[in-house]
């Protein structure tokens, strides 16, 4: 558990590059984050921060560039690299192993939830632990009852994934990202998919666990409020580049950047 | 036409009956591991799992099921050496090769029907390769295959009656054999009864098949009432829809 | 036993080949009636009256649901002996063959008009178009267009079992393979071998066009 007092960050991104074939979505982006520090990033579609979070969930693998010790291209978590391993010194692009071992640490939460339509909820929230973390069935079933509690869904574990409301789903799908214990938790746009009337029971359980727990957050999301409240730091995206990054209320209340500005008139209108 | 006749000749066709029905479920069973060996190994992101493969589909679907079957039992055993002891297992594995061809492109397909989010999720809970074939796709994928599979059953016990034509004495065979004596003329009401016999085990396929899918369905949390297809993405449907479903 | 033999091969090519002509108008019969007979029977049993839509889903289920083999030597036999038995094999084999898969085509096309929306036949009905318009102009084309890469496939598939023909005495490749068999004392290994390469050889292509035609339709803007 990294504890929020050490400096060494806990994700670096050292210039890094992605495209999907001719598109260049980041181009030499580099950022920090901080162990325990909760950053929201913001910005129009398309600017690149889904792919952020994708990249470090290593759905996506970015664009590697030659010679990374000079030229960098690196994604770096808790002072090891990630989207690389060492070799002999040098760094060369991770292989299915490392990535396997490295996103052990690193938990999403999706927007269309994906939880696991052909188990119940109970199963949803035991089966990785039990399968990828090698607890037993009774300790994974304590931990998921814990989760399910604190998610306010214990009356559910038995029903499958239809059987919910999309914010029961989602919800769900936070106790399964906790269960693992992840020491990075990754939220993408995770109450788009919902229904306006859900929304605030989702954001209230993602509110819960920033302030009880010491995990490192990145979000993407459209919920400014929620940004605001749980956000130690905004970053403004566009075209795969930071424009302007600050604290909530600076980057809310006044925003230097014209695009920052447009953006969230933009957004505050939807 | 002399019904009697046929009815008295009933108690010869309990046999040949067995032989139709070992030869459509053996085939059946040994299609269905070619299906599934073949159409996984056609997923496969590996070209050099996957070319072989698809060039055995590809072989067997190209070609005549009928003349598979007598070049298994014929020309086969010359060729390659290899001598079946009975006519009816090289029927069986030329049917089962020929089907489980077919077949596999179900499987394949089923597989590639699993939303992308579910193998997303699959990553971010760090499950292996065939921790993910076997907890999350493949149970998903089975209730979307069954009822292909459940046609591919149904054309198999048709394909059946080839068996009679390498001289394995099924109940088309048999129904020639007495029908054809004292020049034919009474194969007619033989042929009719095979008939009928056939549809009712067409017919016993499909219902075992339902309740397979039924009992499938219920296995993914999904009410077999409901629209069959789309019932995967009951997620995402409740997700733009808004309610619980 | 027999064994492998370069010169039979060359021997047996010509008589195969005939058979596998044979095949191809089988084929071609056969498949028109299964490709006009199976449209027929799609709009019979969507907008026929209640009997023929009884009768006609009873009888092509039976159909489908019974052997092909089975079907041709009940039709042989009936027509040579109740009939006409002046009536070829290779003309009962066909009209057999064709009435099998229309079975199967007029699935093809129901699916393809149960895909058109419910709207374009509500439409139909606030214009009130006779009927030969609604199905000519409205429903005829787009489903048409869902519907052929399905119904080339059976064909295909159908051109595959035409050497079942081969017990009523059609002369296609295996009944070619056993008549030289019966002539020469050799030949079936090599016969039923370049029976399988031909119609590797001869599907293939047809395949893979067929394919192609499905991604084609379903780019279309329709």
């Amino acid at each position: 558990m990294p504890s929020p007092t050490s400096n060494e960050p806990i994700i670096r991104f050292d210039r890094v590059n992605k495209s999907f074939g001719d598109l260049n979505v980041l181009n030499g982006l580099s950022f920090d984050i901080a162990p325990a520090e909760r950053v929201t990033l913001i910005g129009p579609s398309g600017s690149g921060k889904t792919t952020i979070l994708r990249l470090l969930m290593t759905l996506e693998h970015i664009t590697p560039v030659k010679h990374p010790e000079e030229n960098g291209g690196v994604m770096w978590v808790e002072g090891e690299p990630f989207s690389h391993m060492d070799k002999g010194g040098k760094l060369v692009v991770a292989n299915e192993r490392h990535l396997r071992q490295a996103r052990q640490k690193i938990g999403m939460v999706f927007q269309q939830f994906n939880l696991f339509p052909n188990m119940t909820v109970m199963r949803n929230v035991t089966e990785a632990q039990v399968h990828t973390l090698k607890r037993s069935k009774d300790e994974a079933a304590a931990k998921a009852k814990e989760l399910l509690d604190l998610v306010g869904l214990s009356d559910k574990v038995d029903n499958y994934p239809s059987q919910l409301s999309g914010g029961q789903q989602q919800r769900v799908a936070i106790a399964r990202a906790l269960a693992m214990d992840p020491d990075i938790l990754l939220l993408d746009e995770v109450t788009s998919a919902l229904d306006p009337e859900l929304v605030a029971d989702v954001l209230g359980v993602l509110r819960d666990v920033a302030s009880s727990t010491n995990i490192t957050m990145l979000i993407v999301t459209h919920e400014m409020g929620f940004a605001r409240d749980v956000s130690d730091r905004i970053m403004m995206f566009d075209k795969g580049v930071i424009v302007e990054e600050g604290a909530p209320e600076a980057m809310f209340g006044d925003p230097r950047e014209e695009r920052t500005q447009d953006f969230l008139r933009a957004v505050r209108s939807e | 036409m002399d019904f009697q006749a046929v009815i008295d000749s009933l108690p010869r066709y309990a046999e040949p009956l067995l032989v139709t029905i070992q030869v459509t479920v053996a085939s059946a069973a040994l299609a269905l591991l070619v299906a599934f060996a073949l159409g996984l190994m056609t997923s496969s992101k590996h070209l050099v799992v996957r070319t072989p493969a698809r060039v055995v589909v590809e072989f067997f679907r190209g070609s005549s099921v009928v003349v598979q079957l007598f070049w298994f039992a014929i020309a086969m055993p010359v060729i390659l050496g290899i001598q079946f002891d009975y006519a009816i297992a090289a029927a069986i594995i030329a049917l089962a090769l020929n089907y489980g061809s077919y077949s596999s492109e179900v499987v394949r397909s089923a597989i590639a029907s699993v939303p992308k989010g579910q193998l997303e999720a699959c990553t971010a809970l760090n499950f292996t390769p065939i921790q993910r074939m076997r907890l999350v796709i493949l149970p998903q994928a089975w209730p979307e295959m069954i009822p292909s599979l459940c046609s591919f059953a149904i054309m198999l016990l048709k394909a059946s009656a080839l068996v009679s034509l390498i001289s394995v004495t099924d109940i088309t065979r048999m129904a020639t054999l007495i029908g054809g004596q004292g020049g034919g003329v009474n194969q007619l009401p033989h042929l009719a009864l095979i008939l009928v016999i056939y549809f009712v085990l067409a017919w016993l396929i499909w219902n075992g098949m339902r309740a397979l899918e039924r009992k499938a369905k219920r296995g993914v949390g999904i009410d077999a009432k409901l629209p069959k297809n789309r019932a995967i993405d009951a997620p995402a449907a409740a997700a733009g829809g808004g309610g619980a479903a | 036993m027999q064994e492998w033999n370069n010169e039979t091969v060359v021997e047996i090519f010509p008589a195969i080949w005939d058979g596998f002509l044979v095949v191809l108008q089988v084929t071609l019969v056969a498949g028109i009636i299964a490709v006009l007979l199976g449209l027929l029977v799609a709009i019979g049993e969507r907008s026929g009256p209640p009997w023929l839509k009884r009768v006609l889903s009873g009888f092509f289920q039976f159909i489908r649901n019974t052997p092909l083999l089975v079907q041709v030597l009940f039709v042989w036999t009936a027509t040579s002996l109740y009939i006409n038995p002046e009536w070829t094999a290779f003309a009962v084999g066909s009209a057999v063959l064709g009435v099998h898969y229309a079975s199967y085509t007029s699935e093809s096309y129901r699916a393809g008009i149960e895909a058109i929306p419910k709207g374009q036949w509500e439409a139909a009905t606030a214009l009130s178009l006779p009927t030969h318009r609604v199905w000519g102009a409205i429903i005829l084309p787009q489903m048409l267009r869902r519907s052929t890469a399905a119904v080339a496939n059976w064909v295909i598939a159908m051109f595959k079992e035409v050497p079942t023909l081969f017990a009523i005495g059609v002369l296609e490749m295996i009944a070619q393979a056993q008549k030289y068999q019966g002539q020469n004392y050799t030949g079936v290994v090599e016969g039923y071998t370049i029976a399988g390469i031909l119609f590797l050889a001869a599907s293939y292509p047809v395949a893979v066009a067929a394919r192609r035609l499905e991604n084609r339709l379903a780019k279309s803007h329709f």
